[in-house]
């Protein structure tokens, strides 16, 4: 078994062995409390510059597939677990899970002591850091720790994002017999996704709600989405800093008013900034399936899927412009809020799971209703 | 929605005795709402039958009533206390039971008290099969496909539409004997001709099978405005067909992808939802076809249950407390999460560990029960292990087992590997590694059990390690590997064994190393938020979260899995040990390893170790902790095999030093002891082989007790009336050797047994209760009804045992707690065993005097004086302590569960619970404890009478009282003979062998109300009387084998006529006695 090295910017360095990827990435590094939803976390764009830790000790079990994944390849800078499995166990599994990691090029370090590691970033906040399972000497490592970029600044949107424009029309699939989804409805709403590293969920569950889906790039004007004639449009999820995507804030700022707007995570973050708010960086984020968040509309509480490194400062926020629709219960930071006067709305945790629990759906059936609604007055 | 204070007084009910399948889980769930809601400020009146349980010690409870659990003793509970609730979802299927049975009979609304927690329509929706089905297909949920005919034909045709295999259960059978799984039409028609005879109503339920399916089972919280959480998933390593009790399961699931995992959560919550389960804890079970993931659903429970204790302790959330304050009213956002502190209890615990719970069986005490494990849960207790991979966890699983057997010392035989396998029995996970190491695939054992290939991966890589380590030798071996070794849950004694030295040079080795085990915290988060609870497990990771503190301590050893003879009892004093330490202000540290206890709940004492309890565990944390000092007398058993061992590694014990408890179990030494003090004990020998233990026997004289040394609940014990006797147990017995030799004494034929614990602190020795057991010498104590006060035992006798014990105790500088038993025969009283630790009979002795003597022992264990107590001891330090009712004690016996196995009681422990009746006179206790133990003595009708000649004198006696309570006679021929000449009238029935109809005949005819029936001297047990208990206990009739119990029996049937319906709380029984 060879070795891999994680070693972090403050200089501490956990050694474990190497399983994917025999190579060195570097990255922010984060935790995921997410008992299951590997391969969903892997392949989400939002992971993009992260090496993730994952507090489930064994990973790998039911090995990967090709329906749960959330983009065409592996995001994750590299993965950070446990125990890793030698097999994979599921009646849906197609391949196992560090063979899939392999493949996109990423390492993996098992028989790390991740709770000593989680314990470090919970206290420290989370940092830069160098996985090397390419046999690196751990003191180089901690000094490619210290250069590697910053996330505070960092732009990656659009660097996930799509650089063409394209249909989506799969629904949901690929499931247990035993699944209710209900049935999709027939497309009758025309949505204009923004892609800044858009999970598949999102664009699975629009369709199984009955949209037509246009995803653009993450650079496209106001002026081109509207051309497509869209009856709503929705901001994605996406990894980085939300502050220097100033262009897209401006945007999106266009799009307010003009048609219903509904954002996740970044999408939700985009529209602060659109509306002249702050953001800032948590320090450890929330990454996992188990948050309580309130709805304040309903008073019902949601356990919601979570995956942000930064936040929107409730405070920055226009009140008489905005109102506040759903709060985090373990930390009370801001979860989602809609505009007072037009149909627009946005969560920072991701209805959409994948991974995580399914009961925040409702939000696509907001969407969908609000798009029919905008479509009935017109 | 806040609490609700429209409602002051809440009636909580517990489950009564242990019983295979409503264990001490219940205590902890009982515990935790009893404690949740006082805390919340309600008054709390419990009623429950056990005194063993935590939950009715008087100080849980405002008001405690340890009442049989009927509904015309609980609607007396109802009538004199008038709680405006009734919490039903924490007593396990007997609560539940009990509260619809008050519902249903109006009691509730006559005394206007609601029903929190589960609604009447809730739970019959849930219990019902048939409306379960409905509410189950309204919300998309499939069940496996079922019918219930009442001929062949109609099966035939289902299977044609369904396929084999299938399963099939007649309707009513007792045990669900007669049902079976068919796997060919040639196997339908046999099982379902058979089952439809047997059942009473002639009808069979045929089911589609799931066999084989991987099974699941989600613990789910509802709060009144709708809220729900899923607390913890458990998968379990025995696919469908093994009942969840019998299986090994592993939390959180290991095999479900995030999207079939949601689509399990989503079915749990709508279940929930459909149901109507307002508020509180649910447990939902599901199966999951491994070929292509389609999902059913097996069954709920609306309330809180074993596999909700489990979860409990496997993620630091604590159900019953939560669904406690859920039906008062409370959301779950408006509950803080204990262990954060600062996020609420609205949330779903993340675990960054792995749990494994593995039962423990005992169907070596049931022989003639087939050890193969079905539908019908047969375990008698469980273990919980944690560890940071699952093969940690597993490994130190099978540690906590306790099986009497030495790791790896367990014989296999290679031609039943695949019988092993294939039927599932409590031997099958040590076949399926026994398997691999005779190279065995996992896709051959895959095929042989249909468990996961994941899990049997992860044993075929202990295995392959272990080859690897096999080939190093303690002096070779390097860190690395070996800490490798450690982190993969390699024991120390393991590792001795593969490298031929001692566990101790192995851990003496890796202290060296710098290897030794830390320790990581439960914490409902994997750790994305501080704990500030210390609930810790041991790993070999990179840093301890143990955190010590400073401060004096004293850390308690638990008593483990509960096994018959070794169960909630000691439970109870471990846990009262705690409480004790913490108001003496000493920091109380738990280690066990048993999931249903409240000795688990990371609340009962300061710090929880959740360990094995092997000297390498203890160890560890003891090096962790090091504490003033170690109590090992309280946890029974288990502790005390370590006490030597952890004496001699240094660890201070305190209380009766370990020698001296060892003194008292030493033949030789004690005798001598006995000697020295001039008391009398049968005549007894030691014997190390066949011949030498013949000889003993011959020179005591037959008949002799014989028996293995160092055991409890009378493991493997006979009474041997012939040689031949005493030669087939030497045969078959387990272990003898020269330090544990085999122990024959000399049978006390008709002798008075009597109990005794006592408080002693060296000089001074308080009596807390002399027992007089209402079965003669030679039923094992624990399976004998006694009473408090004696009964029938003469002041003299007393005086005499009042001496012996303090002389006793002296003799053996009892510091605590100890136990004697003695038999009282002609006048004279002798010694059988001396157990300078606490025993089976003290938490009902506490509840009966009003004085709870762990805490009294603790105090005397950190050095006070019983001069020095007064305030806990009532005021005494001396003689007897007093009670001022009757109070009798019945065990109860799980021979429903073991079909084929004949229920006469002899020296082998074999109940698994006990009841108290509490009475103004001896016969009302006497009849309580027989109501609640689920025996109820009849109040007219027909007794059936046969007995051996020594004891046909008493008969006529007996016969006589239940002739003028107005019985009609019925009796064998011989014993017909000498009721007749004693001029009363008695019809005459045939035995078994003599012809029809016979005894056993009337019997399921249902014309004999009570069996009086004693066996023949000779011990072999003949088949008309082997018919006759088995009938007894098939057909529910009660029967008394001894007729001391049958005296008793008619004292309280006189009663029961005499006496009203009363009951008295604990509280009002204690206040009276110190008056």
């Amino acid at each position: 078994m060879n070795k891999a090295v994680l070693a972090l910017e403050d200089g501490t360095v956990f050694e474990g062995s190497s399983f994917g990827a025999p190579t060195d990435r570097h990255g922010e590094v984060v935790f995921n409390t997410s008992l299951t939803g590997y391969q969903e976390i892997f392949t989400d764009p939002s992971y993009a510059g992260q090496i993730v830790v994952l507090t489930n000790p064994q990973i790998g079990n039911y090995g990967a597939n090709a329906f749960d994944n959330e983009a065409r390849r592996a995001y994750i800078e590299g993965l950070v677990v446990r125990e890793f499995s030698p097999i994979a166990s599921n009646w849906r599994s197609e391949q196992e899970a560090d063979q899939f990691l392999a493949a996109s090029g990423i390492p993996i370090a098992a028989e790390i002591d991740t709770r000593a590691l989680v314990r470090h970033l919970r206290s420290r906040g989370v940092m830069r850091g160098v996985l090397s399972a390419a046999g690196s000497d751990p003191a180089t490592l901690v000094q490619r720790a210290r250069e590697t970029p910053s996330m505070i600044g960092l732009e990656l949107a659009t660097r996930v994002s799509t650089k063409n424009t394209y249909e989506w029309t799969r629904g949901i699939d690929g499931g247990s017999p035993s699944e209710i989804n209900g049935e999709p409805v027939e497309p009758c709403c025309h949505v204009v996704a923004y892609d800044f590293g858009i999970k598949h969920n999102i664009l699975r569950r629009l369709v199984h709600t009955g949209c037509r889906v246009t995803v653009v790039p993450a650079t496209t004007t106001a002026k081109d989405v509207l051309d497509l004639k869209p009856d709503g449009v929705f901001l994605s999820n996406g990894p980085g800093d939300p502050e220097p995507l100033e262009r897209q804030a401006a945007e999106v700022r266009k799009l307010i008013g003009k048609k219903p707007v509904f954002g996740i995570c970044l999408g939700h973050q985009l529209l602060g900034l659109a509306l002249g708010a702050k953001t800032y960086k948590l320090k450890f984020g929330h990454r996992g399936a188990n948050h309580p968040v309130l709805n304040q509309l309903t008073n019902k509480i949601e356990i919601t899927s979570h995956n942000h490194g930064f936040a929107v400062d409730p405070d920055s926020l226009n009140q008489n412009e905005v109102e506040i629709t759903h709060v985090n219960l373990n930390d009370n930071t801001l979860e989602g809020f809609r505009h007072r006067n037009y149909p627009v709305f946005c969560v920072q945790y991701h209805p959409e799971a994948a991974p995580g629990p399914h009961d925040s759906r409702y939000l696509f059936d907001d969407f969908f209703r609000l798009m029919n609604e905008a479509k009935g007055a017109r | 929605m806040p609490r609700r204070n429209d409602i002051k007084r809440i009636l909580i009910v517990g489950s009564g005795p242990i019983i295979i399948g409503q264990a001490c889980e219940f205590d902890y769930s009982g515990t935790q709402a009893c404690k949740a809601l006082r805390a919340d400020g309600y008054e709390v009146v419990l009623i429950n039958s056990n005194p063993a349980t935590i939950m009715t010690d008087p100080e849980l409870a405002d008001r405690t009533y340890i009442e049989p659990l009927t509904v015309e003793f609980a609607a007396e509970v109802i009538r004199r206390e008038r709680p405006q609730a009734l919490l039903s979802t924490v007593g396990g299927q007997t609560g539940l039971n009990l509260s619809v049975a008050l519902a249903e009979a109006g009691v509730l609304d006559k005394y206007n008290v609601e029903l929190i927690g589960a609604k009447i329509g809730s739970i019959k929706k849930a219990e019902d099969r048939l409306l379960f089905k409905d509410a189950m297909q309204k919300i998309g949920l499939e069940l496996p496909e079922s019918l219930l005919v009442n001929n062949v034909d109609d099966g035939l045709g289902f299977a044609q539409r369904i396929g084999y295999p299938m399963i099939l259960r007649p309707s009513f059978t007792l045990g669900g004997t007669g049902g079976g799984i068919a796997y060919n039409s040639e196997d339908l028609y046999e099982i379902l001709e058979r089952g439809i005879e047997l059942s009473p109503v002639h009808e069979v339920l045929i089911e589609e099978s799931v066999l084989g399916w991987k099974e699941y089972e989600l613990e789910v919280m509802r709060d009144q405005a709708g809220n729900a959480i899923i607390v913890c998933s458990i998968e379990n390593f025995d696919p469908m067909g093994v009942h969840t009790g019998d299986s090994i399961t592993i939390a959180p699931a290991q095999t479900l992808s995030d999207r079939e995992y949601q689509m399990m959560r989503d079915a749990a919550l709508a279940c929930l939802r459909e149901i109507g389960v307002d508020t509180g804890g649910s447990n939902v079970q599901f199966a999951i076809n491994p070929a292509d993931g389609r999902m059913v659903i097996v069954e709920m429970n609306p309330r809180v249950s074993r596999s909700s204790a489990l979860a409990s302790k496997a993620t630091g959330f604590p159900i019953a407390k939560i669904a406690a304050k859920l039906a008062v009213g409370y959301r779950l956002d408006e509950i803080k999460n204990d262990i954060t502190r600062k996020t609420p209890a609205c949330f779903e615990p993340t675990l960054d560990y792995v749990v494994v719970k593995i039962p423990r069986w005992q169907f070596e005490k049931f022989p003639g029960a087939e050890p193969v494990l079905g539908t019908q849960m047969k375990s008698v207790g469980e273990v919980m292990a944690i560890g940071r991979t699952f093969k940690q966890a597993l490994a130190k699983g099978l540690r906590s087992l306790e099986t009497g057997r030495t790791e790896g010392s367990q014989k296999f035989d290679p031609a039943l590997i695949k019988r092993r396998l294939i039927t599932p029995n409590p031997e099958r996970l040590g076949y399926i590694d026994f398997a691999l190491r005779q190279g065995y695939t996992v896709d051959d054992i895959h095929g042989l059990t249909a468990i996961d290939k994941w899990f049997l991966t992860q044993m075929r890589e202990v295995v392959d390690f272990e080859r690897e380590l096999a080939a190093e030798s303690l002096n070779s071996v390097s860190p690395q590997l070996l800490r490798r070794a450690k982190r993969e849950g390699v024991s120390d004694s393991a590792l001795a064994r593969l490298w031929n030295t001692g566990s101790l040079d192995v851990r003496a080795k890796r202290k060296q190393a710098g290897i030794a085990a830390v320790f990581n915290r439960v914490d409902t988060c994997a750790a994305e938020f501080e704990s500030f609870t210390p609930y810790l497990y041991s790993s070999y990771e990179s840093e301890s979260e143990a955190d010590p503190s400073d401060r004096k301590k004293v850390m308690i050893l638990g008593s483990g899995p509960n096994r018959i003879g070794q169960g909630i009892e000691f439970d109870y004093c471990c846990c009262h040990a705690s409480f004790a330490l913490q108001e003496f202000g000493v920091e109380s540290i738990m280690v066990n390893c048993n999931p249903e206890t409240v000795s688990t709940d990371y609340d009962t004492s300061d710090r929880l170790y959740f360990e094995p309890l092997t000297l390498e565990e203890v160890l560890n944390v003891y090096d962790t902790e090091k504490p003033d000092g170690v109590i090992v007398q309280f946890g029974g058993q288990t502790p005390l095999n370590l006490s030597l061992p952890l004496k001699r590694a240094g660890v201070p014990i305190i209380g009766t030093d370990p020698d001296h408890i060892d003194l008292a179990e030493d033949r030789k030494l004690f005798g001598q002891l006995l000697d020295e003090l001039q008391i009398p004990s049968p005549p007894n020998g030691t014997a190390t082989n066949v011949e030498e233990a013949c000889e003993v026997a011959r020179r005591l004289g037959y008949p002799v007790l014989v028996r293995p040394s160092y055991v409890l609940g009378g493991r493997a014990m006979v009474i041997a009336y012939d040689e031949e006797t005493v030669r087939r147990y030497m045969h078959e017995a387990i272990g003898f050797s020269q330090e544990r030799p085999v122990l024959v004494d000399r049978f006390l034929e008709d002798a008075t047994e009597v109990d005794v614990d006592a408080l002693s602190d060296g000089t001074d020795v308080l009596i807390a209760g002399i027992m007089e057991h209402v079965e003669e010498a030679g039923i094992h104590s624990g399976d004998s009804s006694c009473v408090l006060p004696s009964n029938t035992l003469a002041a003299d006798v007393l005086a005499t045992i009042e001496d012996y014990t303090a002389k006793l105790a002296r003799a053996l500088h009892v510091i605590g707690l100890m136990n004697v038993q003695y038999a009282v025969k002609a006048g004279v009283v002798y010694v059988l065993e001396v157990n300078p630790r606490a025993s089976r009979t003290v938490p009902y002795v506490s509840k009966a005097t009003g004085i709870a003597l762990p805490k009294a022992a603790v105090a005397l264990m950190l050095g006070r004086k019983l001069r020095d107590i007064g305030e806990l001891t009532g005021g005494k330090h001396s003689g007897v302590l007093p009670v001022s009712h009757f109070f009798v004690k019945s065990p109860v016996f799980p021979f429903n569960k073991f079909p084929g196995v004949d229920p006469a009681l002899g020296p082998e422990m074999r109940s698994t619970g006990e009841v108290m009746g509490v009475g103004a006179n001896f016969g009302e206790a006497f009849g309580k404890a027989q109501l609640s133990a689920g025996t109820p003595l009849p109040d007219s009708g027909s007794i059936f009478i046969s007995v051996s000649d020594s004891d046909k004198p008493a008969a006529v006696e007996a016969a006589k009282r239940f002739a003028e309570l107005g019985f009609q006679l019925t009796a064998t021929r011989g014993t017909a003979a000498v009721i007749q000449a004693a001029g009363l009238k008695c019809k005459t029935v045939f035995k078994v062998n003599e012809g029809r109809p016979n005894a056993v005949d009337l019997m399921k005819g249902g014309s004999v109300h009570l069996v009086i029936y004693t066996p023949t001297s000779g011990a072999t047990s003949f088949s008309d009387e082997r018919a006759i208990r088995r009938t007894a206990v098939t057909w529910r009739v009660p029967i008394l084998t001894t007729l001391s119990g049958a005296r008793a029996a008619a004292e309280a049937v006189a009663s029961r006529r005499r006496d009203p319906i009363r009951v008295w709380s604990l509280q009002e029984i204690h206040a009276g006695a110190t008056r």
